[in-house]
C-alpha cells in the first residue's frame, strides 16, 4: 500500500475493486465501513459479485469479468473530457498524460458499457465522484491482479489515481491488499527470482558484487531465475530436477492442478518443509517439520509495509524446528556456515544489506512496528510513499488498451467462472481446516450461481453439480446466491475436494507471471444422484 | 483568560481541547473515574452511570463520559454523594442479573440456597466463566458492596451455545451496550442491537434469533468488549478454568491475512487457550476477525508434523534430523553437480518470517548458486 491502513478513514471517496474486503481482510474492511457510516466518505465498489461491501456503497459498478482496463479508461475519458482532473498535480509531478489521452479517447461511456456491462450513467457518476474528492483512496486485491492483463489493470488504476492527484497525499493512494500475513515480507526479503532484499536487482552487477561480499562468496548467479509457474513447466520438461518447498501448498493453490501434479511427479527430488503433511508434502521425498508462527521469534511485514514482531509463545511439537534453523543446519552440511544465535541476529544482517530496512531492529519494534523505507536507526519510517515526489522522480502515465481474457465462454463452455476465498477458510485450508469452529462454518466447496442460472439449469440449493473446464472436472454443491450475476459462477479455491484450481486457466500475465485465476470458461451439469 | 480552556478536577487545573469530555480530560491526566459502558473508539452512551461526577452548579450528578468540558467547570470525582451513587448503581447492576460470584454477601443459609438455585439453572453448574476477569466484579470489590439490598434475579434467559465460537448468557448481561457499539460502530457488522423495552430489554440479533442465524460474522469484537460474563468464547467455558494454572500473555502478529493485526496469545500449560486483540496499537486497535480470534486450534493439532519423514517404497518413515538433512544435502549436491545449480528451485513462503525468507533466498543464491527463488505472491 502507498498509504497506511489508518488513512482509509481520512479519504473522502474510497474506490474498492477486485477485493471482497469484508471476507478477506475483515479488520481492514471495518476502516472502509467506518469511513462511510461515521466519517461521511463516499464508497464506489467495482466488482462482478454482489459482495457484502456493496451494501455500504453509494455506487456499485458490476463489470463483466476481465474488463477492468475498459471501465478505468472510461472513467478517465469522462474525467479528462469534463476537465475534472488535477492539472497542477499532473503538470508538476507526472509525465505522459498525452499517451493516456490518446488511448482513452475512444473509451466513451457507451463503448465501455458494451464491453463491461456497466451502465453509462453509473460510470459517469463514479468518475465524477472519484475525481471531485479531495482525497480518494483506491483499494484493490487479487480481482485486479489475477488476470492476463493484471499488470495493465494495476497501471490503469495508477493512471486514474495520478490523474486526480491522489498519490502522495494523506487519505489517498493506490493500495493493494496483501492476502497473506507475510507476502509483503517474502517479496521484501528477495523471495523472487529477480531481486535480493529490498528489491535490489540480481541483474545489477554492482548489487551482485556487494551482496557477494556481504555474504562472503566469490560470486552470485546472474542468470534469470524462474517463477513458480515456470518452475513447474521446467520440471515437466525435465529441466528442473529438484525442488525445495517451504510452507506452500501448490497442489491446491496453483492453477491447472493436473499439470502441477504431473510436473511434481517428474522431479528427481522434492523436499517439503511445513507444519502439516499437506497435499504437496505427501508427494515429497523428504518432509521436514517446522515451527508454527506461535512457536518462533521473528517479524512479518504487513500490507501497509509495517514490519512487526512475531514472538515465541510455545515450544514446537516433537522435533519440529524453526525454519531458519533448518536452513542454517542444511547450509552447514553444504559447506557454508550460517552461524546465528537467534532471529534477531538475522534481522541485523538484513538491515546491513537492505537500504529500506536499514534502520530496523528488534529494540525499535518492541512496542510498535515500523513502516519501511526506514533508512537509519533515527529514521521514523515511512507510512506514506511518494509524498513530495515519486520514488522514481516523475510519475509516468501509460496509455493502455483493453484486451479480453484468455478464455471466453463458447458453445461447449458457456459460463464464466471466477475464484476467491470465503470468510471462514484461509488459502489452502492447511490451518483453518484444522480449526474446528471455522471448518463447521464452511466445511466444503461450493459453486455459487445466480438464481437466474439456477433456474436455467433446473438446480436447487445444495444440489450436487458437475463443473467442467478444458482442464478438469469437479463436483460440488450448488449455492444459489444473489452475490452471483447471470452467466458467471464462483468457486472458492480452499478445498482439495471440489478444487477450483482443477478448472482454472494457466494463462499468465506476461510481466507479473500471475495466472488468470479470475476468469475461465466452464460447463455446468446437473448430476443425477449423489457425489 | 486561562479558564477559557481549562477545568478544575478535584482541585487540580487541567486544560482541555474543544469537544473533549470531562472523562477524557480526567483519563488523560491520570485521574481515575470508573467506567463500565464507556468505549474509547465509540460514541459514549452514558448508559451505566458509573462515571458520575459532581459538577458545581449542576442540579444532579453528571455522567462524565457524556459531559463536555466547558471553561471554568469545577468537577469533583470522589465526594460522598458520588460514592453513594456509584455504590447504589453497582448494587442495582448486581441484582439485575445472574451474578452469583463472591460479592453476594448474604447470610449463610440464604447464600447456600441462592447458589444452589443459581447453579441448577442450565449451563451454570460451574462458577461464572469470567470469575476474576470481570469488570463488574472488580468494581463491586473496589466499592466494597456488602449486604443485599435487592433480591438477586434468577437466570432469566437460556444460554445460547449453538455456534462454535461464542456463548451468550444474557442472564449475566448488564445492558451496558458495549457489544452493540463494538458490533455497529467499531466493526460495523450491524448484527446486534437493543430489543424490547423496559424490564424486558435485551440485546438481540436479527429479530431475536441465535447469532448463527443472524448477520453475525463471529469477529468476537463483542466478546472482547463485554465487561461481564454475558459473552464468552466457547473455549473459555471448555478449558479456561483458572485453577488449571497460570496464563501467560504473549504479544505477536496474526498469521492469517496481510493486515497484520496485533494480538495476545493467552497460553496455559503449553497450549493457546484464547486470543485477544491488542488495543493500544494499530493497525487493529483491539479488533480481530473470526480467523484471528478463533482459528488458532491448528497450532495444537495432533496432525502437526513432529519428526522428519523420509519416503521409502512409497511410504513415509520417521527419521532423525541428521539422517534427513544428510540425505537432502547429498541430493542437492548431486543434482547441482550433474545438472547445474539452475536445475534446482526454491519456493519460499508468504507464511514464514522475514528472517526465514531471507535465509532461504541467501541459501539458494549464495550456497546453491541459483536465482530460481519464488513464492506464492502471485497465487
Amino acid at each position: 500500500m502507498t498509504n497506511p491502513i489508518g488513512d482509509i478513514e481520512k479519504a473522502e471517496v474510497i474506490l474498492v475493486t477486485g477485493s471482497n474486503t469484508t471476507e478477506n481482510h475483515p479488520v481492514l474492511s471495518s476502516y472502509v465501513k467506518r469511513a462511510v457510516t461515521q466519517k461521511g466518505a463516499k464508497l464506489i465498489v467495482a466488482d462482478p459479485r454482489r459482495i457484502p461491501l456493496v451494501d455500504f456503497a453509494h455506487i456499485w459498478l458490476r463489470q463483466n469479468l476481465g474488463t477492468d482496463v475498459a471501465w478505468i479508461n472510461g472513467m478517465m475519458h469522462i474525467i479528462i473530457k469534463e476537465g475534472l482532473y488535477d492539472e497542477a498535480y499532473v503538470d508538476s509531478r507526472t509525465v505522459g498524460l498525452d499517451d493516456v489521452k490518446k488511448v482513452v479517447e475512444k473509451y466513451t461511456p457507451d463503448y465501455v458499457e458494451r464491453i463491461t456491462g456497466i451502465p453509462a450513467q453509473d460510470l459517469a457518476a463514479a468518475a465524477r465522484m472519484y475525481a471531485k474528492a479531495g482525497a480518494g483512496s483506491l483499494l484493490y486485491c487479487m480481482g485486479i491482479t489475477q488476470h492476463i492483463c493484471g499488470t495493465d489493470n494495476v497501471k490503469s488504476l495508477a493512471n486514474l489515481a495520478m490523474l486526480c492527484g491522489n498519490v502522495g497525499i494523506e487519505g489517498g493512494g493506490v493500495n493493494p491488499l496483501r492476502g497473506q500475513n507475510n507476502v509483503q515480507g517474502a517479496c521484501d526479503m528477495g523471495g523472487l527470482p529477480n531481486v535480493y532484499t529490498g528489491y535490489q536487482k540480481t541483474s545489477d552487477s554492482a548489487v551482485r558484487k556487494r551482496m557477494a561480499e556481504a555474504w562472503g562468496v566469490s560470486s552470485l548467479p546472474d542468470s534469470n531465475g524462474l517463477t513458480v509457474m515456470e518452475m513447474m513447466d521446467a520440471a515437466h520438461a525435465g529441466k528442473l530436477k529438484g525442488l525445495y518447498i517451504i510452507g506452500e501448498n501448490p497442489l491446491i493453490s496453483d492453477p491447472d492442478l493436473k499439470h502441477v501434479r504431473s510436473s511434481i511427479q517428474h522431479l528427481d527430488f522434492l523436499v517439503v518443509q511445513d507444519i502439516f503433511l499437506t497435499e504437496t508434502a505427501e508427494m515429497a521425498h523428504v518432509v521436514l517439520p517446522s515451527a508454527s508462527f506461535a512457536e518462533k521469534d521473528g517479524t512479518f511485514t504487513n500490507t501497509e509495509r509495517k514490519v512487526q514482531r512475531v514472538r515465541k509463545a510455545l515450544e514446537p511439537p516433537g522435533q519440529a524446528r524453526d525454519d531458519w534453523k533448518i536452513i542454517a543446519d542444511l547450509s552447514g552440511r553444504l559447506g557454508y556456515q550460517m552461524k546465528y544465535q537467534n532471529a534477531q541476529e538475522i534481522m541485523n544482517e538484513i538491515a546491513r544489506v537492505t537500504p529500506s530496512y536499514c534502520g530496523i531492529n528488534y529494540k525499535r519494534l518492541e512496542h510498535e512496528g515500523i513502516f519501511w523505507p526506514c533508512t537509519g536507526t533515527d529514521h521514523p519510517g515511512t507510512p506514506c510513499l511518494h509524498m513530495d515526489k515519486f520514488t522514481c522522480g516523475l510519475g509516468v502515465f501509460h496509455g493502455i488498451e483493453w484486451v479480453p481474457p484468455a478464455e471466453l465462454p463458447d458453445e461447449n463452455f458457456p459460463l464464466y467462472m471466477t475464484t476467491g476465498r470465503v470468510l471462514y477458510q484461509y488459502h489452502t485450508g492447511t490451518m483453518t481446516m484444522k480449526s474446528e469452529g471455522l471448518n463447521r462454518m464452511a466445511p466444503e466447496s461450493f459453486v455459487e450461481l445466480s438464481p437466474g442460472d439456477a433456474g436455467k439449469y433446473g438446480l436447487s440449493d445444495g444440489e450436487i453439480v458437475k463443473v467442467t473446464s478444458r482442464r478438469g472436472t469437479i463436483r460440488a454443491r450448488a449455492k444459489i446466491s444473489r452475490k452471483a450475476s447471470d452467466g458467471t459462477v464462483f468457486i472458492p479455491f480452499h478445498y482439495a475436494e471440489g478444487a477450483a484450481n482443477e478448472l482454472t486457466n494457466t494463462a499468465v500475465d506476461p510481466v507479473s507471471k500471475i495466472p488468470e485465476y479470475k476468469v475461465c470458461a466452464v460447463r455446468l451439469e446437473k448430476l443425477q444422484g449423489g457425489i | 483568560m486561562e479558564s477559557q480552556n481549562s477545568i478544575v478536577i478535584d482541585g487540580g487545573k487541567y486544560s482541555f481541547n474543544a469537544g473533549e469530555t470531562v472523562l477524557q480530560v480526567a483519563q488523560r491526566n491520570g485521574i481515575d473515574i470508573p467506567t463500565l459502558c464507556y468505549m474509547k473508539n465509540a460514541s459514549p452512551t452514558g448508559a451505566c452511570r458509573m462515571c458520575v461526577v459532581e459538577v458545581e452548579g449542576a442540579r444532579t450528578l453528571l455522567a462524565s463520559c457524556v459531559t463536555p468540558a466547558t471553561p471554568g467547570m469545577i468537577v469533583r470525582t470522589d465526594t460522598p454523594q458520588v460514592m453513594k451513587s456509584r455504590r447504589l448503581n453497582l448494587e442495582l447492576l448486581l441484582s439485575s442479573g445472574h451474578h452469583n460470584c463472591l460479592v453476594q454477601d448474604l447470610d449463610m443459609d440464604t447464600w447456600t440456597d441462592f447458589q444452589l438455585r443459581s447453579m441448577s439453572a442450565d449451563g451454570h453448574k460451574d462458577l461464572c466463566p469470567v470469575y476474576g476477569d470481570c469488570r463488574l466484579q472488580e468494581l463491586a470489590i473496589k466499592y466494597q458492596i456488602r449486604g443485599i439490598r435487592f433480591e438477586p434475579a434468577e437466570p432469566g434467559h437460556k444460554i445460547e451455545n449453538v455456534n462454535p465460537f461464542i456463548v451468550r448468557d444474557l442472564s449475566r448481561c448488564i445492558l451496558c451496550g458495549r457489544c452493540v457499539q463494538a458490533c455497529n460502530e467499531v466493526q460495523v457488522n450491524n448484527a446486534i442491537s437493543y430489543g424490547y423495552r423496559g424490564a424486558r430489554s435485551k440485546i438481540v440479533a436479527r429479530g431475536d434469533r441465535p447469532l448463527k442465524e443472524s448477520d453475525c460474522v463471529f469477529c468476537g469484537e463483542c466478546v472482547q468488549a463485554c465487561p461481564v460474563g454475558a459473552l464468552v468464547p466457547v473455549r473459555d467455558i471448555e478449558e479456561n478454568d483458572p485453577s488449571k494454572g497460570e496464563t501467560r500473555l504473549i504479544r505477536t502478529t496474526c498469521s492469517y491475512c496481510g493486515v497484520g493485526c496485533q494480538m495476545y496469545l493467552h497460553v496455559r500449560k503449553g497450549k493457546i487457550v484464547k486470543v485477544t486483540g491488542v488495543e493500544e496499537v494499530g493497525p487493529n486497535y483491539g479488533s480481530l476477525c473470526v480467523k484471528g480470534r478463533f482459528g488458532y486450534n491448528f497450532v495444537n493439532s495432533p496432525k502437526r508434523l513432529t519428526a522428519p519423514l523420509i519416503k521409502e517404497k512409497g511410504n513415509f518413515r520417521e527419521a532423525s534430523w541428521d539422517e534427513a538433512l544428510d540425505l537432502i544435502a547429498q541430493n542437492l549436491n548431486k543434482i547441482k553437480k550433474e545438472s547445474g545449480p539452475d536445475s534446482l528451485g526454491f519456493l519460499l513462503s508468504a507464511r514464514i518470517t522475514n528472517e526465514e525468507n531471507y535465509l532461504a533466498q541467501k541459501f539458494a543464491r549464495a550456497v546453491i548458486g541459483t536465482n530460481n527463488v519464488d513464492h506464492c505472491a502471485r497465487l
